[in-house]
C-alpha cells in the first residue's frame, strides 16, 4: 500500500484496464499471476471508491463526417471568499457542453472544453451563458481544428506492427 | 592478335558451373529452416504470427530522436574501431550495474554490429580448423553453422523439457573430448525461454575451469528474465577472463533493426577480434552509437515497462497452452515458449505446416533449432494481447480437432 491507499496490485489493474476497458477479470488474473476473484475484488472497490469513474469509449468523431465543433476557453474569475473557485467551477461544468474543466496555474484560472454542433452554438454558449457568470472576468476561445491525439491515443493510422511475420 | 592468343592455348579450359565457383563450406551449408517456414507464411493472408524472433514495441521514441538529432549535429563520420569511447563506458557501467561484472572501457569491450557480429567475430578469432565447439540445443540457429565455416566441429548437447532446457552438468561432461576449445552458452534461451541460476552455473564453471574451455555467452536476453534476475556467466567466481559475453540492444531495448551489439572479455580476445572487425566493418554505425548510448542513459525505466508487459504476456500463453491440451514448461526468460506437441502425434514441421494451413497460426517447428527441438513449437509471445487470445483459441480447435479424429 501507498499513501493513497492504492496497493501496487490495484496500480497494474488499472493500467491493463485503462490500455482496455473491455478485458475481462479472468484474463487480468492471468497476466497478473492471481485469483480472479481477487481482480474483481479489487475492481469492485477501484468502482466504489470512484477511482475508475466510468467505462467510456474514445471516438475519432471527424471520422463519421461529424460536423462537432471544439472549443478550449481560457476563463479569468474572480475567487469567492471561502469558496475558492469550487462553486464557479461547479456553476460551469454543469451545462452538458463543456466537455473537460480544469484549474490551471499560470495566467488564467479555468480551462474550459465545450463541445457543439456549430461554430455559432459554441459562440453563443461563451456570450450567453459562460460571460454573464457574475465571477467571470474575461474569457478567450481558442477552435480546435484537428484531433491528432487524445488520452494519450493517436488518432491517426499508421501500419503498428512493421515486423517480418518470421524470424529468428 | 587476339585469335592468335586464344589459339595458341593448348590447354582447353575446364568451364565451371556457377556453383562451382562457391566456397564449397558455404555451399554445403543449409539455409536456415526459418527461411522455409517464412516463405510459407508470406504466401498466406490474416495469419496471425507467433513466429516473430523481435519486440514488439517500437524503439522508445526519445532514443530514435537521438538518432536523429546525431545525423542533425553532422555526427555522421567513422568512430573508433572498438566503438565510442562513452558508449564503451555507459555498456561497462551497465554491466557492472545490472549484471555485476566489471570491464575495462579501453581493452576489454567492443562495439559490434548486433550481437551476430561479436559471436561471428569471437568464433573467428578463437577457432583453430578441427576444434571442437560445444552447444547445447535446441539454441539459436546461427552457433553451428558459423562455427562451420570458420573450420570448427561444433557438438551438439540435447537439452530437455524435463530440465527446463537448462544445461547439466552431467550432459555436458559426456560431450566433452580432448578437441573440445569452446562452449556457447545461450541462456535465456531463444528458443525455449529456459534460464540458469547460479546454483544451475556453478558445476557447468567447474567443468569449464577443469577442461580448460572458453566460453561465448550470449545473453542478448539477460534483461528479460521473469522471477529472478539473470546471472551472467562472467559474474561467476573465475570464468570472467575465461568468458567471451556478447549482448546487445536489439531485445532490451527493442532496437533490433539498429543492428547494435556488443562483446566484452579478455584484452588479448578482444584486441583479436577487433583485428577482424576493423578489416571487415571498420565500426558500427554511429548513428546507431548513439541511439543506443541515449537508451543505456535515459531508457532502463521503458525497458523495465516492456519486461513487466512480457511477463503478463507470457502467463497468458504458458497457461493457454495447458489448457488446450499442450504440455509447456514454464519460460523463464526470453519472450518465448516452447510447448510439446508430441501428444497429438505429429512431427514439429507436420504440425507447424498444418497450424498454417488449418488455423492461420504461424509458429516456428523446433526441430529447426537442432538437437532435442522436434516435438516443440517456438511461440513468440511478442505480439499483442489481443493475438495471443486469438492464437491460442484457434490452436485449441485444433488441436482439438486433432486428437479427437
Amino acid at each position: 500500500m501507498n499513501m493513497t491507499g492504492i496497493s501496487d496490485f490495484q496500480l497494474k489493474v488499472l493500467a491493463l484496464l485503462q490500455e482496455d476497458a473491455r478485458m475481462k477479470p479472468e484474463l487480468i488474473a492471468t497476466m497478473l499471476d492471481v485469483a480472479v476473484e481477487e481482480v474483481k475484488e479489487a475492481i469492485a472497490a477501484l468502482e466504489q471508491n470512484n477511482v475508475i469513474v466510468k467505462y467510456a469509449t474514445i471516438v475519432n468523431w471527424s471520422k463519421m463526417h461529424d460536423e462537432k465543433v471544439t472549443a478550449l476557453i481560457e476563463v479569468q474569475i474572480t475567487p469567492e471568499r471561502g469558496r475558492g473557485f469550487d462553486r464557479i467551477a461547479e456553476q460551469i461544468y454543469l451545462y452538458p457542453e463543456v466537455q473537460s474543466l480544469y484549474l490551471m496555474s499560470g495566467a488564467y484560472d479555468l480551462q474550459v472544453e465545450i463541445e457543439g454542433r456549430s461554430l455559432k452554438e459554441v459562440a453563443s454558449f461563451v456570450s450567453n451563458k459562460l460571460s454573464t457568470i457574475e465571477a467571470v472576468l474575461s474569457t478567450k476561445t481558442y477552435f480546435i481544428l484537428k484531433k491528432y491525439k487524445q488520452d494519450g491515443i493517436i488518432f491517426e493510422e499508421h501500419e503498428s506492427d512493421h515486423r517480418m511475420m518470421v524470424s529468428p | 592478335m587476339v585469335n592468335e592468343a586464344s589459339q595458341q592455348s593448348s590447354v582447353p579450359v575446364q568451364k565451371r558451373q556457377m556453383a562451382d565457383y562457391l566456397n564449397p563450406e558455404v555451399r554445403n551449408i543449409k539455409p536456415s529452416g526459418i527461411r522455409r517456414f517464412f516463405d510459407l507464411v508470406s504466401t498466406r493472408k490474416d495469419v496471425i504470427t507467433l513466429g516473430v524472433g523481435e519486440p514488439d514495441f517500437v524503439t522508445p521514441w526519445h532514443v530514435r530522436e537521438a538518432a536523429v538529432m546525431s545525423l542533425e549535429r553532422g555526427k555522421t563520420q567513422y568512430t573508433s574501431n572498438a566503438g565510442m569511447p562513452e558508449l564503451r563506458d555507459a555498456i561497462c557501467n551497465y554491466l557492472d550495474n545490472s549484471f555485476q561484472v566489471q570491464y575495462d572501457a579501453d581493452k576489454e569491450v567492443i562495439v559490434t554490429i548486433g550481437g551476430s557480429e561479436a559471436i561471428d567475430l569471437a568464433l573467428r578469432a578463437l577457432i583453430t580448423p578441427g576444434d571442437e565447439i560445444l552447444i547445447p540445443e535446441p539454441c539459436y540457429i546461427s552457433y553451428s553453422p558459423i562455427t562451420t565455416l570458420s573450420g570448427g566441429v561444433s557438438v551438439g548437447i540435447e537439452t530437455y523439457a524435463k530440465d527446463q532446457f537448462k544445461l547439466t552438468a552431467e550432459s555436458l561432461k559426456k560431450a566433452i573430448t580432448p578437441r573440445s576449445k569452446i562452449l556457447i552458452l545461450c541462456y535465456p534461451s531463444n528458443p525455449t525461454g529456459g534460464i540458469m541460476t547460479y546454483e544451475d552455473w556453478l558445476p557447468i564453471a567447474k567443468l569449464v575451469e577443469e577442461n580448460d574451455l572458453i566460453v561465448i555467452s550470449d545473453e542478448i536476453y539477460a534483461e528479460l528474465t521473469y522471477g529472478t534476475k539473470h546471472v551472467s556467466f562472467a559474474s561467476l567466481p573465475g570464468m570472467k577472463d575465461r568468458t567471451v559475453l556478447v549482448s546487445g540492444f536489439a531485445k532490451a531495448f527493442a532496437m533490433t533493426g539498429w543492428r547494435l551489439g556488443y562483446a566484452c572479455g579478455h584484452p588479448d580476445i578482444i584486441a583479436a577480434m577487433l583485428k577482424i572487425h576493423q578489416y571487415t566493418v571498420m565500426c558500427a554505425p554511429t548513428m546507431a552509437q548513439y541511439a543506443a548510448l541515449e537508451a543505456l542513459t535515459n531508457g532502463l525505466e521503458e525497458k523495465d515497462r516492456m519486461i513487466e508487459s512480457y511477463n503478463q504476456r507470457r502467463r497468458i500463453v504458458v497457461q493457454g497452452f495447458r489448457e488446450i491440451g499442450l504440455e509447456c514448461h514454464e519460460p523463464q526468460g526470453a519472450f518465448y515458449a516452447f510447448p510439446s506437441i508430441q501428444s497429438t502425434g505429429l512431427t514439429s514441421e507436420e504440425f507447424a505446416q498444418r497450424l498454417l494451413e488449418e488455423a492461420n497460426v504461424a509458429a516456428v517447428p523446433g526441430d529447426v533449432f537442432g538437437l532435442g527441438g522436434e516435438g516443440h513449437l517456438r511461440c513468440s509471445y511478442a505480439t499483442s494481447v489481443a493475438n495471443l487470445s486469438e492464437a491460442i483459441e484457434r490452436m485449441g480447435q485444433f488441436v482439438y480437432k486433432l486428437k479427437n479424429s
